[in-house]
């Protein structure tokens, strides 16, 4: 089987050489892939006349890193095909530069059995885009009641569990999902939010939701869970996973709970390090969101959090919705945006433009540590490893333009928005998933 | 259709300068007179067509809308949700194209969201006057509260008005605020802290955490509707501890340093946030402010349809009618 050969990119693998890459691994170098896996990483690969038979891409000026993984994405399938399908989804991440996805269970059915599983990876493999690994439920229907059979979920290829799109109200349900996740070595993956405390809410509750006349949601009623959540973490030894943190209060708690060890992971947005608050002036209902968009303050702990990780990966918490959907009063309107394409390039933008992450670290936050985190194949180039690879532009300079998103959803509040750095080769499994241009 | 004096429509005060909320007021003036006449019509807004597309219940409200387009000679066109296409799952953008489509001129809405005013105006031609939009702004409603202080204190600027009771889900104190501070008046809210906004202070307003010390502040004070469909969810303990708290009471009145103008929005529950005797009293000019709403409200139809700021124009050709 012929191969590929990267040529002259600057290579990153931040799973070698401790916390971000070592010296030699980041410096100019070739990546052979074959058969698959990761044959080789090396300077001047093969000679001048390169590895007979290979297919030779030249990523001179580009970077060259694992593929990037997002934990937390809405695939709509089954149930909402019009949104976006299994196949939709991972061609949107492919552009991004994601090799795999994890796909949080709230479609319909609920990703609650191992019926949907299945559904859910054969999609996926007839697709041939990106590795999807479904996210069970915790409960089933994701009704807050009764454990979903963690098991089964398993067995059949989930890799966490999680109620996302639902907070789980009941303390005795999430201490019994975390301690029963322990048997089989998975993440529980939490929706943080108070109900009784948001309800009603349709952004962030501040200023901005006073002068719109908007109800607010607190960040109370995100922090309350983390603080719970934590505890019972700490309670049960179990590995709680807080999704989407916006908050500066949940990104101190977070840093004292890992200080004290407690098995905690968390991952935030590119729109919750991006945007504000005042991204909803207008109503601008592509800014509607939960959690919702944040004051400066909580976005900057956000980005400080992902510089020290006490965050430890960026996920895009990509939901599709209609148009139709978005299209009404601020007050209906569905919550959610995509992000699956432009979470490299608001990543590059935010974080590493102003200095706050080297690339390094960058893709430590978006493949090596996410991978870890939910116990993934990939995040790292060392040879054998799957060929599951990304190389981007860190310079390229682009426009969002949604109208050519590969998902079958637009609603994005970054349209128009001038972004630096954009993937241009996403490989998975050793075959060409995407490539800019084509 | 543009105004060049107030732009294309009338969704809040919040966005007005000095100089357009000046003139509203200038131009309610004269249309004051208008309904003092036999009769009571000018032909400013003839061969104008405009709907009234009233998503809430609102009786005052719209029917001192339809005042002022009748008496502008407007041809008007009233739609409730009951009975429409909006019980049948219409959209609001579908329901305004559609009224687009006939070619109408103004539209007047009333929408229990916030910003669905906005959201019609940036999307139809036609000028769009907010009526109340959720919790947002109810801009005729503040301009109508100024009329009627200015009326009686012949100012604005200087003046301390309290807006007292729920802050949080009124509309109107929100469009007061901005008005009232813009045209150079204080501005105190007052009410329990459960139903003032957070941050509410950060619009340059006092905080007056008692109705004792509004009294003591301020020279008028614009008493709220206690939404009673909000009791439900536990922002008060009861009506009854409310009264005693925080209800304007001829008591509490009489030991103000001087008279209070009264003014409420209505509708009032009577021995609630404010008592009959109040209400009712030789202060309160809550009457005056339902007759100056037509003014206000024939101003702001006449100013969007891109009438002149010059009013003597338009009342000579009324008299002519």
């Amino acid at each position: 089987m012929s191969g590929i050969l990267i040529r002259g990119g600057q290579v990153i693998d931040p799973s070698r050489g401790g916390a971000v890459a070592d010296a030699a691994a980041n410096g100019v170098a070739d990546v052979y892939l074959l058969d698959g896996r990761v044959e080789a990483v090396g300077r001047n690969l093969g000679g001048a006349s390169g590895i007979a038979g290979a297919m030779v891409v030249d990523a001179t000026g580009q970077v060259v890193c694992p593929g990037l993984i997002d934990v937390h994405v809405h695939l709509r399938e089954p149930g909402q095909e019009d949104l976006e399908t299994v196949a939709s989804g991972s061609m949107a991440a492919a552009a991004g530069g994601f090799t795999a996805v994890c796909a949080m269970p709230n479609t319909d059915p609920v990703c609650d059995n191992q019926g949907v599983v299945g559904f859910i990876k054969a999609q996926a493999q007839r697709a041939g885009k990106a590795r999807v690994y479904p996210i069970g439920a915790i409960s089933l229907g994701q009704r807050g009641q009764q454990l979903a059979e963690f098991g089964e979920l398993v067995g059949a290829g989930a890799v966490a569990v999680s109620d996302d799109g639902k907070p789980v109200v009941s303390s005795h349900l999430m201490r019994t999902a975390l301690e029963y996740a322990k048997t089989f070595g998975i993440p529980v993956a939490d929706h943080c939010e108070d109900p009784t405390l948001s309800a009603g809410g349709v952004m962030h509750e501040g200023l901005v939701a006073t002068r719109l006349g908007l109800k607010g949601i607190p960040a109370a009623a995100e922090e309350i869970m983390v603080a719970r959540d934590i505890l019972l973490a700490e309670l049960t030894g179990g590995h709680v996973h807080l999704c989407h943190m916006s908050t500066r209060g949940s990104v101190e708690l977070i840093r004292r709970a890992k200080e004290r060890g407690i098995r905690v992971t968390a991952e935030a947005t590119p729109h919750h390090f991006s945007l504000t608050d005042l991204a909803c002036e207008g109503y601008d209902t592509n800014a509607k969101m939960n959690p919702p968009l944040r004051e400066a303050e909580d976005r900057e702990a956000i980005r400080q959090a992902l510089r020290d990780g006490t965050i430890d990966v960026i996920a895009t918490d990509h939901a599709p919705h209609h148009y139709d959907a978005k299209e009404r009063e601020f007050d209906d309107a569905p919550n959610g945006i995509i992000g699956l394409e432009t979470a490299l390039g608001l990543a590059v933008t935010e974080l590493v433009e102003s200095g706050l992450l080297t690339l390094p670290e960058l893709v430590k936050r978006m493949s090596t540590l996410p991978a870890r985190v939910f116990g993934l194949p990939g995040g790292t180039l060392a040879p054998g490893a799957p060929a599951d690879v990304t190389v981007f532009d860190p310079t390229a300079q682009w426009t969002v333009r949604p109208d050519e998103s590969f998902s079958k959803s637009r609603n994005t509040p970054f349209a128009g928005r001038e972004l630096t750095g954009r993937a241009t080769l996403t490989i998975v499994r050793g075959q060409v998933v995407y490539q800019r241009g084509d | 259709m543009t105004s060049a004096a107030l732009g294309k429509d009338l969704i809040g005060l919040e966005h007005l300068t000095p100089a357009q909320l000046e003139l509203i007021l200038d131009t309610a003036e004269p249309f004051k007179e208008v309904s003092e006449r036999p009769i009571k019509k000018v032909p400013a807004l003839r061969g104008k067509t405009i709907v009234n597309l009233f998503f809430e219940p609102s009786t005052r409200t719209r029917i001192s809308f339809e005042f002022a387009e009748k008496r502008l000679s407007a041809d008007t066109v009233n739609v409730s949700p009951q009975g429409s296409s909006v019980s049948k799952g219409e959209t609001l953008v579908d329901t305004a194209r559609n009224l687009e489509a006939m070619r109408i001129d103004m539209v007047v809405i009333r929408h229990g969201a916030s910003g669905a005013a906005q959201f019609l105006g940036s999307r139809i031609r036609s000028n769009v006057i907010n009526a109340g939009d959720g919790k947002h702004e109810h801009p005729t409603q503040a301009l109508l509260d100024m009329l009627t202080l200015r009326d009686h204190f012949g100012r604005l600027a200087g003046l301390k008005v309290a807006i007292c009771g729920d802050i949080l889900h009124s509309r109107v104190a929100r469009s007061n605020i901005w008005g009232l501070l813009k045209l150079g008046a204080q501005v105190g809210v007052c009410g329990p802290a459960t139903l003032l906004p957070r941050n509410i202070e950060a619009l340059g307003v006092a905080v007056l955490p008692r109705i004792e010390d509004a009294i003591q502040w301020a020279d008028a004070l614009n008493v709220l509707r206690l939404q009673l469909e909000r009791m439900q969810t536990g922002f008060i303990p009861s009506l009854r501890e409310y009264n005693r708290v925080f209800g304007v009471t001829s008591e509490r009145l009489a030991r103000a340093p001087k008279d209070l103008l009264i003014l409420h929005p209505g509708p009032m529950n009577r021995g609630v946030e404010i008592d009959s005797d109040v209400a009712d009293g030789p202060h309160s000019v809550i009457l005056p402010q339902v007759t100056n709403g037509v003014a206000v409200r024939m101003a702001v139809l006449y100013l969007l349809a891109g009438g002149a700021p010059d009013w003597a124009q338009a009342a000579g050709r009324g008299e002519d009618h």
